[in-house]
């Protein structure tokens, strides 16, 4: 089951933004974000939104889905330009999932080929696209690579069969090194996506995972701890007892045995939950998402971002489609921040960067706050007198507390 | 139903009569004045629900009654109107206080025994007060739809308790109805009615006071002598205070104003006093311009027999606090307090209250009808500490209990009844003697059922005693309890420590031979409670320096979300702010954040979870 929008203020019909929107913008990254809501299965853990066929119903379909989005990357642009926000070229584009692998290759590339002919690619874009990897083949990620992606990242999550079965996943381990071979063939830099603390998963089954992934040398690692999400069936399965809850201290182990694994070969954490071989491999999009960047999001249930002001699509595809073919926005919410929760914003996202929060940029309680933090071992205590709170080996671990620390009650 | 009931003021005494329900907690004296509403036509029939007379929230909530409830009833009896002043009581044998007021009101008393369950402690603690007061017992079996049922046993029990024949026994069941017409006729035929001076000054004995935030305090009171009109002065007789009458009536049970009440009447008044303290239960009513000389026999005051400290958890809600005290002490003769800090809690309160119900209740009436969130500390008995010096003091709280040069601690001792089926008295006698108790006797009720009478410490009773003895005697036995006086004992106060800093909350005087386990106990629990931190905290029990028990929480590992894949940053704020609202719902204590549900918790007694209605 997928999860529930936010609720927030009414969203006008035109897409227009507030003046404090379009105020700076020239100054500012641009990025595009595609949604592709389509999975062959629903596994247990996710509560993205995503459909698999026969969740979908009528009213969409996936041979539209391309047409659709087309429809949603025109109205942005009018949507833009009106609001006076400056028009710029994409730093970074992000095609994500669902399985966005699911749809033909052609019509990826049509929708890419559209937001390129309205903004423009920036020199040296990061173009990313999510697969799983039982969804690819050579031809495929030929075609991607031809059409302008520069990335792909694979949702590996173990390699492990008993783990990778608890967590409904289709491919079987051999798939990963096929598909990581064939992106690379293709020219692709590759990504790859783990969960740890999967519920019946031992510290050597996570280290048996790491192993694995490190083998294929990527470029780029994401290692996530298992969110249990409200509503999803393996939810249901920990509340019947049918699979063990996980457990925060097994998780912390695990975290700390990816990042001794990963450092050691030679892979560096430049957020929580990823790790880059070097600076040019960091995810370059999601960095512009915890900076507070500028990005459109298309596709059912995305949300964008255009200074100050959040909003989010509709969330079924059939209501989307509906919107985009009545030439409405497709938004179904938004919100304009406010000083505090831009700031709040921006020290929950940046101090889980390895490049950390500015000192200068805290409010009071916050300094009051630093030299506690240094006290209790959850900051680099060098980094703060230079002017950055960076989180320390165990501050990663307990990074939310250290938020509530920072921030004003 | 009455064709013409008797009008108010102008009542023959004759045809009045004054009674209340009595009986162990639950036999069902509500449901059974339920089906007297229902039977005289006071309440309708689309009107009625369960416990009609039951109308907080907290007595709906809980199945109790709480408060008792005065109800003027008319009934016909062989072609006379007659005027029935019925008083629903609580059972709980924290609000004994308010029985014996309202046996004051009356001139019999319905003794209401559940007739699958037979005689038990309050039955025997409420038919004692009756008796005291000279009221006529009109025996009743409750119930009797009941397949348990047990009518012939247990009107034997009952005729063997008061005297009479078991024949004479009436059998009712509140549910059905069954029996209740011809319970109401024996009222009418049985009872005394009032006697009194219609010609004198009046006297009109005080038995409730409730405070009424649209209509100030309105006091309920039993007309003795001459008569009360609408908009007279009237004059409290204890302090001489005046006021002018401005609503006088009956309960109908909704408030009914009348042309006045005279002899043997039961009412209220309203004065538009706004303090229950200028209207005092037990006080007498008389007329101003012609005052009484010599006012009724009052009421000993309630007296607190367990105290805790009430704090606020946002320490800016201490004003809030206050007021809420002050307001509830309006309706709540039984409730004392007196300000109090805390190292650990900041500002609060100490109150006295009669049991652990009746401070339940009231911490759960001020969260809920103030809005407050409070944190009450682990109750208390009043001990009595002599210096060395000769000097006394009174300690209601741990945190005052003196430091070295001690004489003498006195604490204080009830005398307790209790009653269960013989099989038990082993097991009874046991837990008693575990709890310091003396044997003070025993009798056979009937074949198979005792009393057994013991003298303990009041601490020893008030907290987990019922739970412990309920659970022993497969829920058969019940328990009464009385104050008793006091007696030397070897008392030690036990400390709790959190991360080294002393938390007067959790810390308790305990017997010496106790307080190793005590030390154990509230150790282990605040282990279970307390959420872990960012850092180790030890928590110990102490007797002055002597560590007793100590145990550790773990700091902990992981407080991160791994959630910041995609841009719904939103969600990500919003859990934020959640997990700053969780954060509110903590104390500090030090360094540490302590929920508000572990100074609960720590404070109840495992097997008392489901205490709700004992
Ligand atoms: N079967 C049956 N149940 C009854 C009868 N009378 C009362 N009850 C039930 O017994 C329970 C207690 O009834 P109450 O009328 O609240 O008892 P109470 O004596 O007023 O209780 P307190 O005021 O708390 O002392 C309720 O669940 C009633 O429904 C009866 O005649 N027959
Ligand atoms: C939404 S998925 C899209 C990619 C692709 N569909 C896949 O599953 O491989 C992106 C990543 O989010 C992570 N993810 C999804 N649900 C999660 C959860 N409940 N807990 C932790 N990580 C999760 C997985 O690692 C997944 O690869
Ligand atoms: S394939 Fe990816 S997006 Fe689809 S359900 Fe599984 S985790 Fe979610
Ligand atoms: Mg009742």
């Amino acid at each position: 089951m997928p999860s529930a929008l936010p609720l927030g203020d009414p969203a006008p019909s035109d897409g227009a933004l507030p003046p404090t929107a379009a105020a700076g913008s020239a100054e500012r990254d641009f990025g595009l974000y595609v949604h592709i809501p389509f999975c062959a299965v629903r596994c247990g853990y996710c509560d993205f939104n995503t459909y698999t066929a026969a969740e979908l119903g009528g009213g969409a379909s996936q041979a539209n889905y391309a047409f659709t989005v087309q429809q949603e990357l025109q109205f942005a642009a009018g949507a833009l330009a009106a609001s006076g926000v400056a028009d710029r070229p994409l730093s970074t584009v992000f095609f994500g999932g669902g399985t966005p692998t699911l749809l033909p290759s052609a019509d990826l590339a049509r929708v890419l080929r559209t937001a390129v002919d309205i903004w423009g690619l920036a020199p040296g874009a990061e173009v990313t696209i999510e697969a799983n990897p039982d969804s690819v083949t050579p031809e495929s990620l030929e075609e991607l690579a031809r059409a302008g992606f520069t990335r792909v990242s694979f949702g590996m999550q173990s390699a492990v069969p008993h783990v990778l079965a608890v967590l409904d996943r289709t491919h079987s381990p051999a798939r990963v090194p096929l598909a990581v071979e064939w992106a690379r063939a293709a020219g692709l830099k590759v990504s790859l996506d783990l969960i740890y603390g999967t519920p019946g998963e031992d510290l050597q089954d996570w280290r048996t995972s790491l192993e694995a992934a490190l083998a294929l040398e990527p470029d780029h690692l994401s290692a996530y701890a298992l969110i249990i999400e409200d509503g999803t069936a393996l939810a249901r399965r920990i509340r019947r007892s049918q699979v063990p809850m996980v457990d925060d201290d097994d998780h912390a182990d695990k975290y700390e045995l990816a990042d001794t694994l990963l450092k050691s070969a030679g892979m560096a954490w430049y957020e929580v939950s990823n790790w880059a071989r070097s600076g040019e491999d960091q995810c370059r999009h999601n960095i512009a998402y915890w900076k507070g960047h500028d990005w459109w999001g298309a596709g059912p249930g995305a949300h964008s971002h255009i200074g100050g002001t959040r909003w989010w699509n509709v969330k079924h595809p059939a209501a989307y489609a509906q919107r985009l073919a009545a030439g409405e926005s497709p938004a179904a919410g938004r919100e304009v921040l406010d000083k505090d929760a831009r700031y709040v914003e921006d020290v929950l996202l940046r101090i889980r960067l390895a490049d950390g929060y500015p000192t200068e940029n805290l409010q009071s309680p916050g300094r009051r706050a630093v030299a506690g933090l240094i006290a209790d071992g959850l900051i680099d205590p060098v980094a703060a007198f230079k002017g950055a709170v960076i989180l320390s080996d165990r501050g990663r671990l307990l990074a939310d507390g250290v938020v509530r620390r920072l921030l004003p009650d | 139903m009455a064709r013409t009931a008797p009008v108010p003021a102008a009542t023959d005494p004759a045809i009045i009569r004054n009674f209340c329900i009595i009986a162990h907690i639950d036999h069902g004296k509500s449901t059974l004045a339920d089906r007297m509403l229902q039977l005289t036509g006071v309440v309708e029939q689309r009107d009625m629900k369960a416990q009609y007379l039951d109308r907080m929230d907290i007595e709906r909530e809980r199945g109790i009654t709480i408060k008792s409830q005065a109800v003027r009833l008319p009934w016909e009896l062989d072609g006379v109107s007659y005027a029935l002043n019925m008083i629903d009581t609580p059972g709980h044998v924290d609000f004994t206080y308010e029985v014996s007021r309202s046996l004051a009101a009356c001139e019999g008393a319905i003794l209401l025994v559940d007739a699958a369950q037979g005689i038990e402690a309050q039955t025997l603690a409420n038919l004692y007060l009756a008796m005291e007061n000279d009221l006529t017992i009109i025996p009743v079996l409750n119930k009797i739809d009941l397949p348990a049922a047990q009518p012939e046993k247990y009107a034997a029990e009952l005729a063997n308790l008061i005297g009479g024949d078991p024949e004479d026994v009436l059998l009712v069941s509140g549910k059905t109805g069954v029996g209740v017409e011809a319970l109401l006729d024996k009222i009418v035929r049985d009872l005394p009615s009032p006697v009194g001076d219609a010609s004198a000054p009046a006297r009109a004995m005080i038995f409730d006071s409730v405070y009424d935030t649209y209509r100030g305090v309105v006091t309920y009171v039993r007309v003795v002598d001459g008569q009360l009109s609408p908009r007279e002065r009237i004059q409290m007789m204890s302090t001489r205070a005046t006021h002018e009458l401005l609503e006088i009536g009956v309960s109908s049970p909704e408030p009914t104003p009348s042309k006045g009440l005279g002899v043997g009447e039961v009412g209220y008044l309203i004065t538009g006093v706004k303090d229950v303290r200028q209207s005092k239960v037990g006080d007498t009513v008389t007329n101003f311009a012609k005052p009484a000389t010599e006012s009724l026999a009052g009421y000993a005051d309630a007296k607190p027999m367990v105290f805790s400290g009430l704090y606020p958890l946002e320490g800016a809600d201490y004003p809030v606090l206050r007021d809420a005290l002050e307001k509830l002490m309006l309706n709540d003769a039984a409730l004392v307090y007196e300000p109090e800090t805390s190292a650990a809690l900041g500002f609060g309160f100490r109150v006295g209250f009669l049991g652990l119900l009746h401070l339940e209740i009231t911490r759960e009436r001020l969260e809920r009808e103030y809005n407050l969130s409070l944190i009450s500390t682990a109750p208390n008995v009043e001990y009595e500490v002599t210096l060395e010096d000769k000097n006394v003091v009174h300690v209601t709280n741990p945190s005052e209990y003196p430091v070295g040069k001690i004489a003498e601690v006195r604490e204080p001792m009830v005398s307790a009844t209790i009653l269960a089926p013989n099989e038990f008295v082993g097991t009874i006698m046991e837990l008693c003697q575990s709890r310091r108790g003396v044997m003070g006797g025993m009798d056979y009720l009937s074949e198979d059922r005792v009393e057994i009478r013991y003298r303990l410490p009041l601490a020893e009773i008030v907290f987990d005693f019922f739970d412990m003895l309920k659970s022993r005697t497969r829920g058969y036995a019940s328990l009464d309890w009385k104050a008793d006086g006091d007696q030397v004992a070897d008392l030690v106060k036990v400390d709790i420590m959190l991360q080294g800093e002393q938390v007067d909350a959790f810390s308790a005087i305990t017997h010496r031979d106790k307080a190793y386990a005590y030390g154990v106990m509230m150790t282990g629990k605040l282990r279970e409670l307390i959420p872990r931190q960012q850092f180790e905290v030890p928590i110990q029990a102490a007797i002055g320096a002597r560590i007793i028990a100590r145990e550790n929480i773990r700091a902990i590992r992981k407080d991160v979300l791994a959630k910041c894949y995609g841009g719904d940053i939103t969600r990500k704020r919003k859990l934020l702010e959640k997990q700053k609202e969780g954060k509110k719902r903590m104390k500090m204590v030090g360094r540490v954040e302590v929920p508000q549900e572990a100074f609960i918790a720590a404070l109840s007694s495992d097997e008392s979870k489901d205490k709700a209605k004992k």
